[in-house]
């Protein structure tokens, strides 16, 4: 296993609400420099409201979220996002008001470091084709590319991605695959909710097993390949 | 009544008078739609913030000596700033909540600045001097400069916001934010001062509209009241939140009016709302608005 740096993100004790339901109760993990990460659990578990807390964009959140050491606990997500993080969405986020072009271009760049249009447009050659199109009028791969793209601009090292492959054909989530191996070549850290189990234990390093709100298993990528039922059993598959 | 049983001096003299109101219903369905469109909130105080803007000028004039020129742009700065006070301090506590609260809210803000005002400068009216005296013989009417100036600017302001918003960085900002705020956030844009910047803009367009309106009539209290419920009504029919539906709808139902006015006099004060009733039944988003 490669030996990965320090903590970037570490997370504890963390709770969240979803008006007056108590979805997290006390979320315990860390991502390292240069990891990815996989936060697995069914339906319901939580993944994607933790995504979201450590974002910022859940309104009742407590408990600590370090970015780089920096709690950013009662940070909004503005200022979240200067620590060097990106999100993308399990809905892809794309909006329906803007081309493809103006999608990409929105964010803007916080930090020194991130891709260049001309960079994240050899890496997803899709987006030149459709650069004029609105960006509802994307097939759901290039929805995903273009949300991928959008924060790999923004010079942010730590990118939170929702369900990166969810509903896309085999031929895309290789192509998702290959581009979060070169992300990772590059240095950057992904934590990232998945429920296929087969791309995540291609890609991630390590996984943390989520249920009812709280992480209660973490193997690494060796443990998960030596032994492929323990995961499939918690996802019940 | 057939067209050519009217003297066409007299159409064109109505004409060009319903372009002159159509510019004071552009420009404010425009604060409106702007305000509608990022912060989904139908600010009812509009109406007042026009009617402020009008008194700021005669303010800064009896007070400060300041000319009309320096009130067209210190009125909607000033009340540009109340407003965004206001935005922080009480709206963006209703932001989520049933829009009845934010009705409500805006509502009383109209009826406590009408009240001061009528308070503080009674209702029978102050006068504003006309900056600029004179006019165009046009051969069928005389038309003073200033009601040309108030085009002019209506027209120019308009445009100029419409290419801010369609064609501006900002405004491809404020259009995602205006589709899913939060994400544009994680985005590390602070969405929370785009809000209160845009609700500043849109009332300062109303108090813009004040300043020009001041110089034509007598200042009233009530006098951004009458004004707002045919503006609400051409901001429904042109699309809540459309920028391009306000503006055309704007101007073009001022020459709608205009032309009730030289053939069916008696349906002049209806028409607007007989249109808006037509567009609400076979169009509810509006002629420029969105599903």
């Amino acid at each position: 296993m490669p030996d990965f740096g320090a903590p970037l993100l570490q997370v504890r004790g963390l709770h969240g609400h979803y008006g007056e339901s108590h979805v997290l109760h006390g979320m315990e993990f860390e991502v390292r420099t240069g990891e990815i990460v996989a936060l697995l659990g069914r339906n319901g578990a939580g993944k994607t409201t933790t995504l979201r807390a450590v974002m910022g964009l859940l309104k009742r959140r407590g408990g600590s979220v370090l970015i780089e050491g920096t709690e950013t606990i009662r940070l909004p997500p503005e200022r979240i996002a200067r620590q060097g993080i990106a999100y993308c969405p399990e809905e892809r986020g794309i909006f329906a008001a803007l081309t493809v072009r103006e999608n990409l271009e929105l964010p803007p760049v916080l930090r020194a470091g991130g891709l260049s249009i001309k960079e994240v447009e050899t890496l997803f050659p899709r987006l030149v084709e459709r650069a004029t199109s609105p960006g509802t009028r994307l097939s759901g791969g290039e929805q995903q590319m273009l949300a991928m793209a959008r924060i790999l601009r923004t010079g942010a090292r730590l990118l939170l991605l929702d369900e990166p492959t969810e509903g896309l054909a085999p031929i895309i989530v290789q192509h998702i695959e290959s581009v979060l191996r070169m992300l990772k070549e590059r240095g950057y850290t992904v934590l990232l909710v998945e429920q296929s189990l087969e791309f995540v234990t291609a890609i991630a390093d390590r996984h943390y097993v989520v249920e009812h709100g709280r992480v209660i298993d973490e193997m690494d990528s060796a443990q998960a390949l030596a032994a492929p039922g323990r995961l499939a059993a918690y996802l019940g598959v | 009544m057939s067209p050519l049983d009217v003297p066409l001096p007299a159409l064109l003299g109505q004409l060009t008078l319903g372009l002159i109101n159509g510019a004071f219903y552009a420009l404010l369905s425009l604060g409106l739609a702007v305000i509608f469109g990022m912060l989904r909130v139908v600010n009812f105080a509009h109406g007042a913030q026009f009617t402020l803007g009008a008194y700021g000028s005669w303010m800064l004039l009896a007070h400060a000596g300041v000319p009309y020129w320096g009130a067209l742009l210190l009125s909607p700065l000033i009340v540009a700033l109340l407003g965004m006070a206001a935005e922080r301090t009480l709206l963006r506590r209703l932001y989520g909540m049933d829009e009845l609260y934010q009705i409500l809210l805006t509502f009383g803000i109209a009826l406590a600045i009408e009240g001061t005002l009528m308070v503080a400068y009674g209702s029978s009216g102050l006068p504003y001097d006309n900056p600029i005296p004179g006019g165009f013989n046009l051969g069928f009417m005389f038309l003073p400069y200033y009601r040309a100036w108030v085009i002019v600017v209506s027209a120019v302001v308009c445009l100029g916001t419409w290419y801010a918003i369609e064609r501006t960085r900002l405004g491809m900002v404020l259009r995602a934010a205006t589709q899913d705020a939060e994400l544009v956030r994680s985005f590390g844009i602070n969405v929370p001062r785009l809000i209160t910047l845009t609700y500043g803009f849109g009332v300062a367009l109303a108090a813009l509209g004040g300043v020009l309106a001041a110089p034509m009539d007598q200042l009233k209290p009530l006098m951004g009241g009458g004004v707002i419920i045919t503006v609400f009504a051409v901001v429904v029919i042109g699309g809540m939140g459309s920028i391009l539906g306000s503006v055309f709808t704007g101007f073009a139902l001022g020459l709608v009016e205009a032309l009730a006015k030289v053939y069916a006099p008696s349906t002049a004060g209806v028409v607007i709302f007989l249109i808006m009733a037509i567009v609400i039944l076979f169009k509810p988003s509006g002629l420029f608005g969105k599903a």
